[in-house]
Parts: structure tokens; C-alpha cells; sequence
């Protein structure tokens, strides 16, 4: 829906057709999870390098203890939800900015999403297997 | 707009030739500019270095010889390369991120600022990567 929409009797001035939702009518919400899944990571870098400095030279069964302790596992799964979402985010604005094709940015688009909850999923899952110490 | 007859109207249909605005190669390269790219490259490689992460969490859930793969990976020289490239991505990609949420704050704007946020991103990156690979061949080679 582009402005050309608008009846020519609306009142409402560029600006305010741009406020609130915005010309893409969703916001600004992908701006402000960008940031905030960005500050969420900065938080946890320091701890992540420290888990996996623990886990350096280590075999497959230290590694399997050390992940499946509840604070290493919490701070992985914060880590890996703030890291898939962030990306999600981030590889859609490239895809936008670069691929001027409809169709196949539609496509890039969805592969985008799927491969980062594939990533997230998958990695939720090992970590939980690994506390569930099944 | 080459060719046409000054003498005739044209359509009204016909595209206006209006002018566009000059594309990248116009510009001299800036700091700032070059360090954005940079920025999009790292978040670019970091995307895809998540599949490495995921294998390496379920190698780990999956038993000792899946993980002797991951770990015959990234101990070979490739696998080093491949690990210090990504931990450079991530440290630049951080620090250059925590300097974009200065600039969201509204500070940092002027030109010497900008600049050496940028330069800060850029020599911290490297330091933090250097440091980090320092420690972790002192904890690692020791067990």
C-alpha cells in the first residue's frame, strides 16, 4: 500500500501517515529487537568466551557435564535465542537492500527465517539434550 | 535523454530522465564508510559461522565420537583459521555494534568523535581477538 492509496480528501500529511506503524505498517519493531538482542549478547559475551575457554581441550564427556550445568546451559540458550533472532534480523535488511527481484527476495526472505530457526532449534536442542543428561 | 528532439514535446506517458543520485564509486572512501561495510561482512560470516556453533553443541549431545570430529576440525590448521577469523568477526562485529548504539544515544556524531569510535572498533577488535586466542592457547595447551 503506497501513498497513492491515500483518498485525496485525507487530511493526514506525510508525516503523519509515516508515524506510528510507518510506510511499511510494522513499525519500527525489527529496529528496536535488533537493539535489544544486541545489548542482550554484549551482556553475555564475557561469560560465553568464558564457557567456552572451559571447555577448550577438553573430551566429548567434560564437555557434556560443563554444557549441562543449569547457569552454562541458561546463558547458552539466552545467548543462542538473542544470536538467531539478531541474525534473523540483520541477513533480512542485506537481503532487502540488495536483492531488488520481488519474487526472489520473498525467497531469500523465508530462507532466511528458516535457516535461522533450524540454527536456534537445533542448538536449543542440544543443549537441553545435554542437561537432560539424556 | 541522448537523441531526442529538442523540438518536440514528449509524451506524456515517456519516463522523465531525472537525475539519480551518484552511487558508491562517486565518493572518497571514508573511515567510516569502509567500516560499515565491514560491519554488514562480519554479521554476514558470523550468520554463517552459527552453522559450526550448532555442530559443535550437538556433537556434544551426541556422544565422544561425533565430538572427536569437531574437535579433529578445529584443531586442524584450517579449523584454527576458520576460529580466529570468527572470533575477530564477533569481537569487531560487538564493539563496532556498541559504537552504532552511541550513535543511537545521539552522541559521537562529530567528525573527530566518529572517528575514533571507529578506530576504536577497528584496533579493539583485534586486541580483544589477539587477547582471547592468548588465553585460550595458556588454558587449553595446559590440559
Amino acid at each position: 500500500m503506497s501513498a497513492t492509496d491515500t483518498p485525496k480528501r485525507s487530511m493526514r500529511t506525510p508525516l503523519g501517515r509515516v508515524r506510528n506503524l510507518g510506510a511499511a505498517h510494522s513499525g519500527t519493531s525489527d529496529f528496536w529487537r535488533q537493539r535489544i538482542t544486541g545489548v542482550a549478547m554484549t551482556l553475555l559475551m564475557i561469560p560465553v568466551v568464558v564457557i567456552v575457554m572451559m571447555l577448550l581441550g577438553r573430551n566429548q564427556a567434560g564437555a557434556a557435564q560443563i554444557l549441562g550445568s543449569l547457569p552454562i546451559a541458561v546463558i547458552l540458550l539466552l545467548f543462542i535465542a538473542a544470536s538467531a533472532w539478531h541474525m534473523k534480523i540483520g541477513m533480512q535488511v542485506v537481503i532487502e537492500d540488495y536483492v531488488h527481484n520481488e519474487k526472489l527476495k520473498l525467497i531469500a526472505i523465508m530462507l532466511n527465517n528458516f535457516f535461522s530457526v533450524a540454527v536456534a532449534l537445533a542448538s536449543t536442542y542440544a543443549i537441553l539434550k545435554l542437561s537432560s543428561g539424556v | 535523454m541522448l537523441g531526442r528532439n529538442k523540438h518536440q514535446k514528449p509524451p506524456m506517458t515517456a519516463r522523465i530522465e531525472r537525475p539519480l543520485s551518484p552511487h558508491i564509486q562517486t565518493y572518497r572512501w571514508t573511515l567510516t564508510m569502509a567500516l560499515s561495510i565491514v560491519h554488514r561482512a562480519t554479521g554476514i560470516a558470523l550468520y554463517v559461522g552459527t552453522l559450526l556453533l550448532a555442530w559443535w553443541l550437538i556433537a556434544a549431545a551426541s556422544g565422544p565420537a561425533a565430538y572427536a570430529h569437531v574437535q579433529a576440525f578445529s584443531g586442524s590448521i584450517i579449523g584454527r583459521l576458520i576460529v580466529f577469523g570468527y572470533t575477530w568477526a564477533l569481537m569487531h562485529h560487538m564493539l563496532s555494534g556498541i559504537r552504532h548504539f552511541v550513535w543511537d544515544l545521539g552522541y559521537g556524531f562529530k567528525a573527530n568523535e566518529r572517528e575514533a569510535l571507529t578506530w576504536g572498533a577497528l584496533i579493539g577488535g583485534i586486541v580483544l581477538t589477539v587477547l582471547v586466542w592468548i588465553i585460550a592457547y595458556a588454558i587449553g595447551g595446559g590440559r
